[in-house]
């Protein structure tokens, strides 16, 4: 991926979202927003800006007021729960703040479970693949591991390596870090900083300026708004 | 996802939590083994009866003196006028619908002859019993006609007699002495084994019914008389013919009830039966109430499992399940531990009804299509009572469910 060239892969124009638990709620009040392949997003605000609504919106978790959402070339609008489904599977990678790993299953099967719903065949090698990719999150090891038997670090590593297995093109990170101690903080912030330069497009949500700080751009929302959006520092650039 | 891969996440999520789906498909265990046991019984039953259809003779109708009542109080059956040979003769001279016909004489006596002596019924019967009772001869012949009215003292023994005085050998035209009167063997019966009741039908000795009055009961008396019909169809005209005849024989007024009793075989099968229904029929509700509450059991813990796993359902959706996957992994979970529960009843099932039929002496008979069916429909018990936890599990939001806990 050449960032000379960067092309669109996420595109929101004017997306509002109102809830209606009691009285109206406007978590989302006309957001203007365009990610290119190959970028590092953090979007950053307090809890109750709607960053948390816009992540969702993102993942195609649920469905906006008003607006509209073009995802790696498609009118997220127009198409219904299963084309949703199929498009989370092969275009999206999430990372949880909780991991989200089944506890019954080992690291390796956890990491073959979106493959599960690889509809398309595109994976051939499914246990191929997820080997590889705990291999590039240096658990290469501890394939068979269960969660319980590995640090919060390496849960988190697990969960990327998961995000991974199915190439996708945008990985979306939910407060990656909220759950561990800073040194092993640093340590998933240097994956995914390996990650970007291996091309892999990210958006991550924070509400931690200096974490924020590790991302190439970052977007700032307040009550629904963006209210900035700037390019912080270039790549490399560790503090 | 592939049949193979959602019923191999079944068992791994029924592995992590094996004790409570044992305990809940308990009802359904209970269930699928009160079919199976049921079906044996029935089954069991009812291969009995197709015996004794073949082994009574076809097409049988049995005249029985009947109930007499004193002043409105029923003394029970062959309490009143009991049948005379004069009946009897009047009924082979007159019915049309008959085929052969045999008046029964019970009598007794100690047999000697042979190689010692045996105790055992002796009945007189008429020359056309054996065809009425479709029993052939292993050695010699029925006796015929002329030795019935001739009061002959002939006899023609069962296997069970013969083997006991005459072992492995022809007695015909040898002497054997039935109380005190001695007749002449003319044949030897074959086997026909136990009765549909439990006796040994070639158990006893069979002479004419005239020598039995004349000889032995000193009485004019018979105790039944069998009356066969040509098929099936002339039956019902067969009884009411009789019925017609035997009133009139004794001159019984239109208001008047029958002193006699006309059975078919149906209604003796039907008597004999009537215990082994009543049996099924209470096994069936224990069935039917098991599987219904056992399949409430299912569901049950399926809502729990569903609640338990929000957030994993959270998370597969987030991955790309598509509803119907989500709905697919948990009525495949439904199914496969139903299922499992429908092989454990059935294992029981067959264990207890070979136990039945050991220790209670019931004939039991089991079917591989209805152990399939059982099984099959456990497994619909668990299609049943899974889709609505199955739905609800593939509507869940996925926001919600992995925010949830």
């Amino acid at each position: 991926m050449n960032p000379s060239t960067p092309s669109e892969l996420v595109r929101i124009k004017g997306m509002t979202k109102i809830y209606h638990t009691g009285g109206e709620v406007a978590a989302l009040q006309g957001v203007d927003l365009s990610v290119n392949s190959g970028e590092f997003v953090a979007i950053i605000g307090q809890s109750g800006s709607g960053k948390s609504t816009l992540l969702n919106m993102l993942g195609c978790l649920d469905r906006p007021t008003g607006g509209e959402y073009w995802l790696a070339g498609k009118h997220v609008n127009e198409l219904n729960a299963d084309q949703l489904a199929d498009l989370r599977n092969e275009v999206l990678g999430f990372v949880f703040q909780s991991f989200h790993l089944l506890p019954r299953l080992t690291a390796l099967e956890n990491v073959m479970l979106p493959l599960s719903y690889d509809r398309t065949h595109r994976i051939a090698d499914p246990v191929g693949a997820a080997k590889k990719a705990l291999t590039r999150m240096g658990l290469g090891e501890r394939i068979d591991h269960k969660p319980s038997q590995l640090s919060g670090g390496q849960q988190q590593r697990v969960a990327i390596a998961r995000a991974l297995v199915s190439s996708p093109r945008l990985l979306l990170a939910d407060e990656p870090t909220g759950n561990l101690d800073s040194s092993m903080a640093a340590e998933i912030l240097n994956v995914f900083a390996d990650l970007n330069r291996e091309g892999v497009t990210i958006l991550m949500i924070t509400h931690d300026p200096g974490i924020a700080k590790r991302a190439l751009r970052t977007v700032e929302i307040r009550d629904g708004r963006i209210v900035d959006d700037s390019a912080t520092h270039s790549i490399g650039d560790v503090p | 996802m592939s049949i193979f891969r959602l019923v191999s996440t079944a068992l791994q999520s029924i592995r992590l939590n094996w004790l409570r789906a044992l305990l809940t498909l308990l009802g359904i265990v209970i269930g699928v083994g009160s079919v199976i046991v049921m079906t044996a019984l029935g089954r069991g039953a009812q291969q009995e009866v197709e015996k004794s259809v073949a082994a009574m003779g076809d097409n049988l109708v049995i005249v029985t003196a009947g109930n007499r009542q004193y002043g409105g109080v029923s003394m029970g059956a062959g309490t009143s006028n009991p049948i005379t040979a004069e009946e009897v003769k009047f009924l082979r001279e007159n019915l049309r619908n008959m085929q052969a016909i045999s008046p029964v004489v019970r009598a007794s006596g100690q047999l000697v002859g042979g190689i010692g002596n045996w105790f055992t019924q002796s009945q007189g019967v008429g020359e056309q019993f054996a065809t009425i009772r479709s029993w052939p001869l292993e050695y010699g012949e029925f006796f015929g006609e002329r030795e019935v009215a001739s009061r002959a003292p002939v006899a023609v023994l069962g296997a069970t007699v013969a083997q006991q005085l005459y072992p492995d050998r022809d007695p015909v035209g040898e002497k054997i002495r039935i109380g005190k009167v001695p007749c002449t063997i003319v044949g030897v019966l074959g086997s026909k084994g136990s009765s549909p009741f439990g006796g040994d039908q070639d158990d006893v000795v069979y002479v004419p019914w005239t020598t039995a009055q004349a000889r032995m009961t000193g009485s004019r008396d018979v105790m039944q008389i069998l009356v066969s019909a040509p098929d099936e169809k002339s039956m019902a005209p067969l009884q009411e013919e009789i019925t017609q005849l035997m009133r009139r024989l004794r001159r019984l007024s239109p208001e008047a009830s029958d002193d006699f009793m006309i059975r078919n075989q149906t209604e003796i099968m039907n008597m004999r039966t009537e215990m082994t229904r009543t049996f099924t029929t209470l096994l069936a509700s224990v069935a039917a109430i098991s599987l219904l509450v056992g399949g409430i059991g299912i569901m049950n813990m399926m809502l729990v499992a569903v609640t338990e796993r929000t957030r994993e359902i959270g998370l597969r959706i987030a991955l790309g399940a598509r509803p119907r996957d989500i709905r697919a992994q948990f009525l495949t979970e439904s199914v496969v531990i139903c299922t499992i529960g429908g092989l454990l009843g059935t294992a029981i099932g067959l264990g207890v009804s070979q136990g039945i039929a050991k220790i209670m002496g019931f004939p039991t008979a089991v079917d591989t299509k209805m152990l399939m069916l059982a099984v099959g429909f456990a497994a619909f018990v668990g299609v049943f009572f899974g889709l609505y936890p199955a739905l609800r599990a593939s509507k869940l939001d996925p926001i919600e469910a992995l925010r949830y806990g």
